[in-house]
């Protein structure tokens, strides 16, 4: 079996080449193993090896973006490891910052695994958690001990392609992919300690921290909407009788688009429900309590809309995800725009 | 979905029963509905009864659409 | 590949004798009588079980106490008063709880002995989705009530228990929440555990309950599970609030996972691909089938039954 090759990358610091008067070091390919490389060396065993490393000032990579990624590259391109690593960073913002983005960059690049640590306070971690493993560290160089293998055994998950598990199992800084492991305890007992702590005044750890919502500014509103073309939308299910393209009851994979020209009425015989997180007896008695195409059709010839689409769209809202609701949304947004739509009706249960 | 169809430009109402999530996951037009199940009708009621309530929300409904808004607004529909 | 060993997702159930029933509907059966028929059939059948064990004398005996509240108080008086609010899906087909035979959905949130729930007293309806909705076995094993009276007397003085719905009407889940919180206050807790059933809607439901209790300056733990995606990238409730700042979470119900072909089959595979959690053409050509955990009943069980949590 041959060994992981590794190309890691650090800064002027670590590389013994001087502190803040060598901040400004151009980006450097040396071969082997340096600085904190000894470490790691050690820790990789017989599994990997550090072929070269890279150096670069963080004042120099920092102000030079473009210049200092495209040499760092360069280097990988030449070098062609299996692997990249760097720092760690510890609590060193600019370290953090080019640590972060040069992983980013080589792993868009290269395809290749890549791994660095940072405190988690680090302002790199923020930026680039989502989009690389972060290990978490402590906030100086006496915490390399604790950080070196932590970032070997991730890195070696990563090369042999095996499940990375949880942030708190693997030990890498908490992002807003939520991934399962077994506890130690079963969550009733998490939550009775949990509680205990939280009325002592002591700190504790949610499992899950409420996000924030982006908001979207509302358009303007229809002018005239009694000659406004409106379609309808829904996240009910309402799909025609039998389900022709199977959309799923829950964690919906698709979407509907459905032709009701002529359709004045939705019947039992006509429609149902694939939605499987309500009581579908009513919505497959009649459909039109979910998707009211019924009255929609009489303000039609009552002329208080101009028109309704003749396609409406559908899904089902039962625990499908917000990204995958967001992705059918931006398709189909799309079509209306070009079938002239100029508002929407959207359904839920 | 509501956030999409509105972050592409097109005003959007959101008919809905729990009223909470709709604004927490940002629709700016809410009108609120009867129930889970059956949104726009009451299978306790008839046919025409059901209509009656459909005519009123959609009444609501539109009437949002034509509405200018600034934030999130819940239109109340007036039985 | 999977991680997830089918064995591992629900332990319990590998070490129980279950004895499965299995039914043919008469043709027509309006889906309502056909679901009241199956549960009926399988109460009849756990107490003609249980009757067979009336006289058996018990491996081990446990002594629970909930007092009533001016003993406690006096019996507990430095200790934090602790309630346990548990909240039972009330939502049509199979998604109903009975209390005492009580539809929940008719009910107002009420207060019941912890033991009584041991004894049966609520008895399950649902079944969709199945991860993380609460057997009649779930509740007569309620971990929540016994890792609750394991502290009790010692770091906590366990109160009491309140039950409430998640109703499919905005105007219920106000009043069932506002109830919620005001016996919360009456019994003068310091601190709840509130457990959801079931997702989606009636993640408002939680929401409220956390908040409202919140607000009386009572303390709330909240129990859940989460619909991330199956990626795990997309928001895990439907509802949220700042408040709710101590959350202990049953897991991502949409991982998606593979269970082996087995050589026997109890019952039938023919909606396996419309379920819950299911899709289309999920069995495989080598007869192992895939499915999201959602699939599987206890799999993100909101009792804290299990030790699946996620990060």
């Amino acid at each position: 079996m041959a060994k992981v090759r590794v190309v890691h990358y650090i800064n002027q610091f670590y590389a013994g080449i001087g502190g803040e008067e060598a901040a400004g070091h151009v980006a450097e390919l040396r071969e082997g193993a340096l600085g904190p490389g000894a470490a790691f060396t050690v820790a990789f065993g017989e599994e990997a090896e550090i072929t070269h490393t890279i150096i670069c000032g963080d004042s120099y990579f920092n102000e030079n973006v473009d210049v200092a990624k495209e040499a760092v590259l360069n280097f990988i391109s030449q070098t062609k490891p299996d692997l990249f690593i760097a720092g760690p960073a510890f609590n060193a913002g600019r370290y953090g910052v080019a640590c972060g983005t040069i992983c980013e960059a080589v792993a868009e690049k290269f395809g290749i695994p890549v791994i660095t640590g940072m405190y988690a306070e680090n302002p790199g971690a923020d930026m680039f958690k989502e989009k690389i493993y972060i290990v978490s560290t402590k906030n100086s160089a006496a915490g390399m001990r604790d950080a070196v293998p932590k970032m070997v055994k991730l890195a070696l998950k990563m090369v042999k392609e095996d499940r990375i598990g949880a942030s708190i199992e693997e030990g890498y800084i908490p992002n807003s992919r939520r991934v399962n492991f077994f506890d130690q305890e079963r969550g009733s007992k998490r939550a009775v300690n949990m509680l205990l702590a939280k009325m002592a005044e002591k700190p504790f750890t949610t499992e899950f921290p409420m996000p924030d919502f982006d908001r979207v500014a509302p358009n303007i509103p229809i002018k005239d909407i009694s000659s406004a073309t409106i379609a309808l939308v829904t996240s009910g299910g309402i799909v025609p009788k039998g389900n022709p393209d199977r959309i799923e009851s829950s964690s919906a994979s698709k979407y509907g688009e459905y032709d009701i020209t002529n359709v004045m009425d939705l019947t039992e015989a006509t429609y149902e429900t694939a939605h499987g997180g309500y009581d579908p007896v009513y919505a497959n008695q009649d459909s039109d309590r979910v998707l009211p195409v019924d009255v929609l059709r009489e303000f039609e010839k009552d002329k208080k809309i101009g028109k309704l689409h003749h396609k409406f769209y559908t899904t089902t809202g039962n625990g499908t995800s917000v990204k995958k609701s967001q992705e059918f949304a931006l398709e189909f947004s799309h079509k209306l725009i070009n079938d002239g739509v100029q508002a929407v009706i959207l359904t839920s249960t | 979905m509501v956030k999409e169809i509105e972050r592409a430009g097109i005003p959007v109402v959101h008919i809905c029963t729990v009223t909470p999530i709709s604004m927490t996951v940002g629709a700016n037009r809410i009108v609120p509905a009867v129930a889970i199940p059956y949104p726009l009708g009451n299978p306790n009621l008839t046919l025409e009864q059901e209509k009656q309530i459909r005519k009123k929300i959609l009444d609501t409904a539109l009437e949002a659409l034509s509405t200018e808004v600034d934030g999130q607004t819940i239109f109340e529909v007036k039985w | 590949m999977t991680w997830l060993v089918p064995v591992q997702i629900t332990p319990r159930f590998r070490k129980t004798c279950n004895l499965v029933l299995t039914f043919t509907p008469v043709q027509n059966l309006p889906p309502h009588d056909y679901e009241a028929a199956l549960r009926m059939a399988g109460l009849k059948a756990a107490a003609y079980l249980g009757e067979l064990a009336r006289d058996v004398s018990p491996n081990e005996v446990k002594t629970f106490e909930t007092l009533p509240i001016m003993e406690g108080a006096k019996k507990y008086p430095d200790l934090p008063r602790v309630g346990y609010v548990q909240m039972l899906q009330s939502q049509g087909l199979l998604h109903d709880t009975y209390v005492y035979g009580v539809d929940m959905k008719k009910s107002i949130t009420t207060l019941i002995n912890p033991t009584e729930i041991f004894d049966g007293a609520i008895i399950s309806g649902n079944c969709v989705s199945a991860c993380d909705k609460n057997t009649t076995y779930h509740h007569q094993n309620n971990p929540v009530i016994l890792d609750l009276f394991e502290e009790h007397g010692k770091t906590l003085n366990f109160v009491g228990m309140i039950i409430t719905n998640e109703n499919v009407f905005l105007a219920d889940k106000e009043r069932s929440s506002d109830w919620t919180a005001k016996l919360a206050e009456y019994l003068s807790l310091d601190g709840v555990i509130i457990s959801q059933e079931g997702f989606g809607n009636p993640d408002t439901d939680l929401i409220m309950n956390c908040k409202k209790v919140e607000q009386k300056g009572i303390k709330t733990v909240i129990i859940t599970d989460e619909y991330a995606g199956r990626d795990g990238t997309s928001q895990s409730l439907a509802d949220v609030d700042a408040s709710a700042d101590a959350v202990v979470t049953g897991g991502n119900a949409n991982e998606v996972i593979t269970l082996p072909k087995l050589d026997k089959i109890i019952g039938s595979l023919d909606c396996v691909d419309k379920m819950a959690g299911g899709f289309e053409n999920n069995v495989l050509s080598d007869g192992s089938i895939v499915v999201e955990l959602q699939a599987i009943i206890g799999a993100t069980n909101e009792l804290g039954f299990n030790r699946l949590s996620a990060r």
